[in-house]
């Protein structure tokens, strides 16, 4: 399989009579953004904004974060089993509108939702500051089902990100990707002497705002299954979840899943990267234990030496985390693992909520309890009250001048665990 | 101007006496006293040794919450922006003694506060969390080694200097974690550390995992028919509008509510302030969590004596084992002084 990934790097947005790229600049024509995802009769009022790196702006409550991208060659659409249909992608010629993201808000559905800060401290600790973000406002009609307005709002801002790099086809790339994955047999036969080794890709799947989505088949409901690493970057991983902002991967961090690009820049070099098993996290031991048990299985398999294993979210997934694990390393296949903390505000409590002691090669991606004070902002996108109720905030975490204090966990994307930012703990 | 500093140290480097003078009483003493003498010349120009407070071991370790209260009442009027303690080498009481004072005089005072102990000195397990302790040999004839490693912790301290590693700054590793931004994303750290292992190279795991406590489950409740049972959750289960505020996660709290003449957790009047999973169905029908309503039917039938009439709760989502562990002892202590016998505790 051949992906080339034709990225037309963007610095601005505006608004304009048309949506086109040209020299750094995504202009929008607004109305007809707006036309694309307005019709949901589970939406009642769709707005955007513009929001850029370095502005005195705040967004939240933020459900997820898309990336523009549009499939101009080869089978399928992005977005697969969402907004295109079910075939299979990952090969030909996709536009990537890189430095743009599509940013969801409007009213909360469910407390784990988070805040960017486009500049500021808060700015440092998430990636999404440095996007030019058109940010998409959902309300949601009166006495909707959670689960209905959940879907209503990912499915708009996977709408307007594929809208978005549809109508800039044409537009030259300033750089072209290409990842080329061989079939196994041949796979298994190139780089003699590298160790083969495959990402063990831990999906959130634990019910209402916290499931993921593959080829648009809820994964609470899959066998862990074998997944091309240019699959995921045309969108056949999309978040539906909402774990503590922090932690949860959003779709543009699968999209740009950083551990996949550093899995390849060590390939052929260091090691032979076969791609991804994708498994889940369900909340039944059952589940744990047949996931892991059959994750485990496919590394087999495939004779991996080594298994890099990356959690989403925290707590009851530890545990899956934990078994994926010692099951790898017991059947003599070696283990790195990346995950985040949950030690206190203090920092003084054990981190994770479960432990082996064959996890000896761990990652974290920083102490999400750790408190930031976040200083007030010009501008706000969304309802900065939510701040007091969100994970992460408590009763008095907004402050009359619009300071809000809270853990590092209402911060989107700050603990990541696909590893898309430099926070990291260290014992003092 | 330099930084006020409040020295601590027992009766013995005061030199009023040994294991015979351990009961002396505390008190404070203008300027310095015994190896405070050794401190004055390491501290220099940038902080002055104001105060001694000398209290006897024996006195300190019979009733150590009154006497730490006691000595930072004293301390007080010296208006100190820093407390030295020690060092106490590997003398246990004396150590404890340190670390009783220091983790109150961080919390009491909010300033900083150094010790320096042999690493097996008990009130190093008992305190590193709370302050710094710097390692020293196991007796005074490492003193001169002591000291300046100590002066130079605790003026990093007062200027707000960034420390770094444990073994670089020469405290005893306090178990505490604290954020920093590395130079490299965490997913490269982790496809670096991935190949390291592969090779057989060296690598340093970025978090040692934890060791758990295992506690034990009671014995069987022998006698169901004489039991008064209570229900306490981590599911986060409150009446509706959440009363207390109980935190989505990162609970810094509890709540204690009243069910006398409740048979059933309706959706009007309970839900769950739970953050962590798919709170739909607990909102529908809080007994799926909490399940009070078979509770009053076997209540009924005579299975056991009674329910008792008040349930607990907080959010085990994202909340410190710290914190879970203080709220376990409160919610125990108040079901034993109601008389409880047996306690379901239902998680999510």
């Amino acid at each position: 399989m051949k992906l080339e990934l034709h990225k037309v790097k963007i610095n601005r947005l505006a608004w304009g009579d048309k949506t086109f790229a040209k020299d750094g600049v995504l202009t929008v024509n607004k109305e007809e953004l707006l036309s694309v995802i307005s019709g949901d009769e589970r939406l009642a009022r769709v707005d955007a904004d513009l929001a850029h790196p370095g502005e005195s702006v705040r967004i939240m409550p933020v459900k997820d974060v898309v990336e523009p991208r549009f499939k101009m060659e080869g089978p399928g659409g992005v977005f697969p089993g969402m907004v295109s249909d079910v075939d299979t992608v990952g090969e030909g010629k996709t536009l990537v509108l890189s430095g743009a993201a599509v940013v969801t808000t409007g009213k909360i559905v469910r407390f784990q939702e988070g805040i960017i800060d486009m500049s500021g401290p808060g700015a440092e600790y998430t990636p999404y500051s440095g996007t030019c973000n058109i940010v998409l406002i959902l309300d949601n009609v009166e006495n909707i089902d959670k689960h209905d307005h959940e879907t209503a709002c990912r499915m708009a801002g996977l709408k307007a990100a594929a809208y978005l790099a549809e109508k800039c086809t044409g537009a030259p790339a300033d750089e072209v990707e290409t990842y080329e994955t061989p079939c196994f047999r041949d796979a298994m036969a190139a780089h003699p002497g590298l160790p083969k080794v495959a990402y063990l890709y831990m999906l959130q799947s634990q019910g209402l705002l916290h499931d993921t989505y593959l080829y648009g088949v809820d994964v609470k409901k899959i066998l862990p299954t074998f997944l091309n690493p240019t699959e995921v970057m045309d969108g056949a991983i999309v978040s539906g979840n909402c774990v503590s902002a922090c932690d949860k991967n959003n779709t543009y961090s699968h999209q740009n899943n950083p551990i996949i690009s550093h899995m390849f820049k060590r390939h052929g070099k260091d090691i032979n990267f076969l791609g991804c098993i994708v498994t889940n996290e369900n909340v039944t031991l059952a589940d744990k234990k047949r996931s892991s048990s059959y994750s485990i299985k496919l590394a087999r398999t495939l004779g991996v030496e080594g298994l890099l294993i990356s959690e989403e979210g925290f707590g009851n997934p530890d545990a899956d985390l934990i078994m994926n694990c010692w099951k790898a390393e017991r059947a003599g296949i070696k283990t790195a693992l990346i995950t985040d903390e949950y030690a206190g505000q203090d920092g003084a409590s054990q981190s994770l909520a479960d432990s082996c002691p064959e996890a000896d090669a761990c990652v974290t991606a920083g102490n999400a309890n750790e408190v930031v004070v976040l200083p007030p902002m010009d501008k706000v996108i969304g309802y900065p009250e939510e701040a007091n109720v969100i994970a992460g905030g408590w009763q008095g975490s907004l402050a009359a001048d619009g300071t809000i204090t809270v853990e590092l966990q209402a911060i989107l994307g700050s603990t990541s665990e696909l590893g898309f930012t430099k926070l990291g703990a260290y014992t003092i | 101007m330099s930084y006020r500093i409040i020295h601590y140290i027992n009766q013995f480097y005061a030199g009023i006496g040994g294991e015979e003078k351990a009961d002396v009483a505390p008190e404070i003493r203008e300027g310095v006293v015994g190896p405070g003498m050794a401190f004055k010349g390491a501290l220099g120009a940038d902080a002055e040794i104001v105060a001694t407070v000398i209290c006897g071991d024996s006195y300190f370790a019979s009733n150590m919450e009154k006497t730490s209260a006691e000595i930072i009442e004293m301390m007080k009027k010296y208006k100190p922006d820093a407390v030295i303690a020690g060092p106490a080498f590997n003398a246990g009481r004396y150590g404890t003694a340190c670390g009783a004072l220091c983790e109150a005089v961080v919390k009491e005072l909010g300033i900083p506060a150094v010790g320096g102990m042999y690493p097996e000195n008990p009130g190093v397990e008992m305190y590193k969390k709370s302050f710094y302790i710097v390692e020293t040999p196991d007796s005074a004839a490492g003193m001169r080694k002591a000291v300046p490693a100590m002066a130079g912790l605790l003026l990093k301290l007062l200027k707000g200097e960034k420390l770094g590693t444990p073994a670089e700054e020469g405290y005893i590793e306090r178990g505490v974690r604290k954020n920093k931004f590395y130079d490299k994303l965490a997913a490269e750290r982790v496809v670096d550390m991935f190949t390291a292992k592969l090779k057989g190279e060296p690598f340093v795991t970025e978090y040692p995992m934890p060791q758990f406590d295992r506690v034990d489950p009671q014995p069987a409740v022998k006698n169901m028919k004489n039991a008064v049972i209570a229900l306490v959750t981590s599911g986060g289960i409150c009446p509706v509008g959440n009363p207390d505020h109980i935190e989505a996660s990162s609970a810094s709290k509890f709540g204690e509510y009243d069910i006398t003449g409740i048979d059933d957790l309706t959706c009007d009047a309970f839900c769950t302030a739970h953050g962590g999973y798919d709170a739909t169905y607990a909102d529908e029908d809080s007994d799926r969590v909490l399940p009070v309503d078979v509770l009053r039917e076997m209540e009924r039938e005579g299975v056991f004596k009674k329910l008792h009439n008040k349930f607990y709760s907080t959010v085990g989502n994202g909340t410190a084992v710290a914190s879970s562990k203080r709220f376990g002892a409160e919610i125990a202590s108040r079901l034993i002084a109601d008389g409880v016998t047996a306690v379901i505790l239902t998680s999510t």
